[in-house]
């Protein structure tokens, strides 16, 4: 099962690091993690994607924790939230019908953001799911080089995780 | 504000937080502290490896309760540090390593001795800090002794480059107390955690407590006592939490685990719930746990969250400081009264009193577990013992009956050879006014035996016990247990250890017979400096009981009916 955890962090050297070892040393296997800025001024946040059961989560949430820069974390799988993943992709398109490739973008709300000789480069985002499925659309018409952010979240509603609150 | 160097800041704020003594060893990168150093009242102790001076930081924090500092230069002088700063680690022990750096300039050009500690100890220290600006010194030493010694202790290291050393700023201590955005250490206890405890408290008919070191950390041993008379219930101890308990109560059943004695394991396996008090479920104490205390729920109380649910599920957790949870739970538990499961665990002992090694007649022979029954006898129990790892430290377990906090201190969580003699120096640094003995194997004596030269140079007392079998015990024991006495690299040749204690000008002796156990320890006692003694053991004698790595906690291995024989002189074998 996939867990999303989003976690605020003190934007100091060395915090990504500390992160990214704890989820090797404690042998838990991260599908993405991306890391940018808050509104707050020195707070990152990240949002790290893992395959791992409920317990496993709960552990990792508790290890996150003990991490001395680490200010918040909250498991999105447990509360309504909003995924997105951005992926550029450059398709194929010399010697090729290039209505099969419009024909996708059309249907499916990708852009395409770039055109060159050979290739076209299409951005789609969306939910993780959406994003995969476009990806399997494109792939019969050749992708020459692909690149995902990985996922980032945020709970709906009103709700806010902020640093300033208290776990 | 006057100026102050990097350097002079370092010893600063040591002296603030009220460090008087570190141990360390100079080099180039950290040649600027050690100058500004000899201004400043800190006695510097200085080891033959940095190992040595991490585990007599250890030593001294576990002894004395304060944060023990050690000190080093980069690159080798930091690396050398690790497998010390692994073992404070493991066994939340608060030390604060400081270590030179090259100039900042330089990091990340692979300079003459860089080496990236903080990377390398990054899994291994409680947190660290790379301190490239002469401002950031005094906020990174306080709050590494902040981290070090709050909430669950361990070790911080403050790794310090030579310009920021070098550089000088207007400086003046802030007295304000640490705060740190990220770090809450204090758990406020919830009522309802307390409620779900106590319930199940009062619905036990066969309950054990296990103790660990967190009775020790949190200073709880009244409130223990007071708990389990209270309410009844037989006490079990982890290894590092002996002396947490008086081993002469009559609650305290004695140590479980892999080595604890066969009644205990026992219990732990029939009981009906268990309390567990400042200890994390190490697998060296649950065995199998997928069949570990199958009948029974269990309370978990830590100072750290992560250790809830981390080994063993818990039926109810507490989280916060031990002592104030015990308090609150004194204050709603009622007195009961579990006569007959203590009866039957007391029936328990019987069996294992026919195997103990202790109880058998005098053949002349010189078994580990005499020695150091012997020493607990002489030394009424009253000394500061520091083992290292291996058989000895397990008889040592069995044998010293520990009655205060803080009087046992091993390597536990690691399992370091090599700990004990330097630990004993920092111990007794610690506690200048204890009787320190440090019990030793052959073989870990070995890994540290450099430090022998510290002690003889800074004039320290301590005993020294070799027990020396003439292998590395406690793998031999695997390999005849396990390996069909396949007994692969663990014979010792072992050099002459009365000559290399003289050779350091320190008193060494030797014992080959019971007979001569007693005068000999008492002449160690009476010396002024520290004696070392090579007690020559039986060689292929085991530790009982024994739960395999990874078995059921109660299919222990037993003490044979043919070494008790072959004790009594009946079966030479
Ligand atoms: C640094 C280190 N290396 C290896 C081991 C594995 N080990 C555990 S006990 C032991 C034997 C210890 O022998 P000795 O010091 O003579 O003590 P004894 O068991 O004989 O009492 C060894 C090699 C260890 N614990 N630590
Ligand atoms: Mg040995």
């Amino acid at each position: 099962m996939h867990h999303t955890l989003v976690a605020l962090v003190e934007d100091k050297p060395g915090v990504l690091n500390r992160v990214a070892s704890l989820f090797r040393r404690r042998n838990f296997n991260i599908e993405s993690l991306t890391v940018g800025r808050t509104a707050e001024p020195g707070i990152s946040r990240m949002t790290i994607v893992i395959d791992s059961d409920q317990a496993s989560a709960e552990r990792v949430t508790a290890y996150l924790y003990k991490l001395v820069n680490v200010l918040q974390v909250e498991d999105l799988g447990t509360v309504p939230a909003v995924a997105r993943d951005l992926a550029l992709v450059k398709v194929a398109v010399a010697g090729h019908d290039r209505s099969a490739l419009l024909r996708v973008v059309d249907e499916t709300r990708a852009h395409i953001v770039d055109t060159g000789e050979q290739t076209m480069t299409l951005e789609i985002t969306g939910e993780p799911p959406h994003v995969d499925a476009v990806i399997r659309r494109l792939e019969p018409l050749g992708i020459v080089e692909m690149v995902r952010t990985g996922q980032v979240a945020m709970r709906r509603g009103d709700s806010t995780l902020s640093a300033a609150q208290d776990s | 504000m006057p100026k102050r160097t990097g350097a002079q800041i370092i010893w600063e704020c040591l002296v603030h937080e009220g460090v008087h003594t570190v141990f360390g060893y100079p080099g180039g990168a950290i040649l600027p502290a050690y100058d500004a150093m000899l201004d400043y009242p800190v006695r510097h102790i200085l080891v033959r490896h940095e190992q040595g001076a991490t585990h007599m930081a250890d030593g001294f924090a576990r002894a004395g309760g304060g944060v023990g500092v050690a000190i080093a230069t980069s690159g080798p002088g930091a690396t050398n540090m690790v497998t010390g700063i692994a073992t404070a680690m493991m066994d939340s022990s608060p030390i604060v390593c400081i270590t030179g750096q090259v100039p900042s300039k330089l990091i990340g050009y692979d300079a003459f001795q860089e080496t990236d500690i903080t990377g390398i100890t990054l899994p291994i220290t409680k947190h660290s800090y790379l301190v490239t600006r002469v401002e950031d010194i005094m906020p990174a030493v306080k709050e590494a002794f902040h981290l070090a010694k709050s909430g669950r202790p361990g070790p911080v290291l403050v790794d310090v480059t030579k310009d920021a050393q070098q550089a000088s700023v207007e400086w003046a201590w802030d007295p304000r107390p640490v705060q740190m955005r990220g770090y809450r250490p204090d758990y406020p206890i919830t009522r309802e955690d307390l409620t779900r405890a106590a319930a199940l408290i009062r619905g036990s008919r066969r309950p054990v407590i296990l103790a660990g070191q967190g009775v020790i950390q949190s200073g709880a041993t009244r409130e223990l006592v007071a708990l389990a008379e209270r309410i009844d219930a037989p006490i079990a101890m982890t290894l590092l939490g002996l002396g947490g308990v008086p081993a002469s109560h009559p609650l305290n059943l004695g140590m479980m685990g892999m080595h604890g004695e066969a009644w205990v394991n026992h219990a732990i396996q029939e009981a009906d719930l268990l309390m567990a008090f400042g200890m994390r479920f190490d697998d060296r104490v649950t065995g199998n746990v997928k069949t570990y205390a199958p009948h029974a729920k269990k309370i978990h109380v830590d100072i750290d969250p992560s250790e809830i649910n981390k080994n063993v599920r818990a039926d109810a957790a507490i989280v916060g400081d031990l002592r104030e949870t015990l308090v609150d739970l004194l204050d709603v538990l009622e007195p009961a009264d579990h006569e007959q499961w203590l009866a039957h665990i007391d029936a328990m002992k019987g069996d294992a009193a026919v195997r103990d090694i202790q109880k058998l007649p005098d053949t002349g022979h010189l078994y580990a577990a005499h020695v150091i029954n012997d020493i607990w006898r002489i030394t009424g129990g009253n000394a500061v013992v520091v083992t290292d790892v291996g058989q000895h430290q397990m008889w040592e377990a069995q044998y010293y009956h520990h009655e205060t906090p803080r009087s046992l201190l091993t390597s536990g969580g690691l399992g370091t050879m090599g700990f004990a003699l330097p630990a004993a120096i920092g111990a007794k640094i610690a506690r200048p006014d204890a009787e320190v003995w440090a019990i030793v194997g052959d073989g870990g004596f070995q890994m540290t035996q450099a430090e022998l030269a510290t002690a003889a140079q800074e004039g320290i007392k301590i005993n020294i016990a070799i027990i020396n079998n003439g292998y590395l015990g406690m793998v031999r024991q695997w390999q005849e247990f396990f390996y069909e006495r396949r007994y692969a690299a663990t014979p010792l040749r072992n050099p002459d250890f009365v000559k290399i204690a003289e050779a350091h000008g320190l008193e060494g002796l030797r014992v080959e017979k019971r007979s001569q156990v007693n005068d000999v320890v008492e002449r160690a006692r009476a010396a002024d400096g520290t004696v070392l003694i090579d007690f020559r053991v039986e060689q292929e004698d085991s530790v009982y009981p024994m739960v395999p790595a990874g078995a059921d906690l109660h299919a222990m291995i037993r003490r044979p009916e043919r070494t008790v024989l072959a004790e009594t002189g009946a079966d030479p074998i």
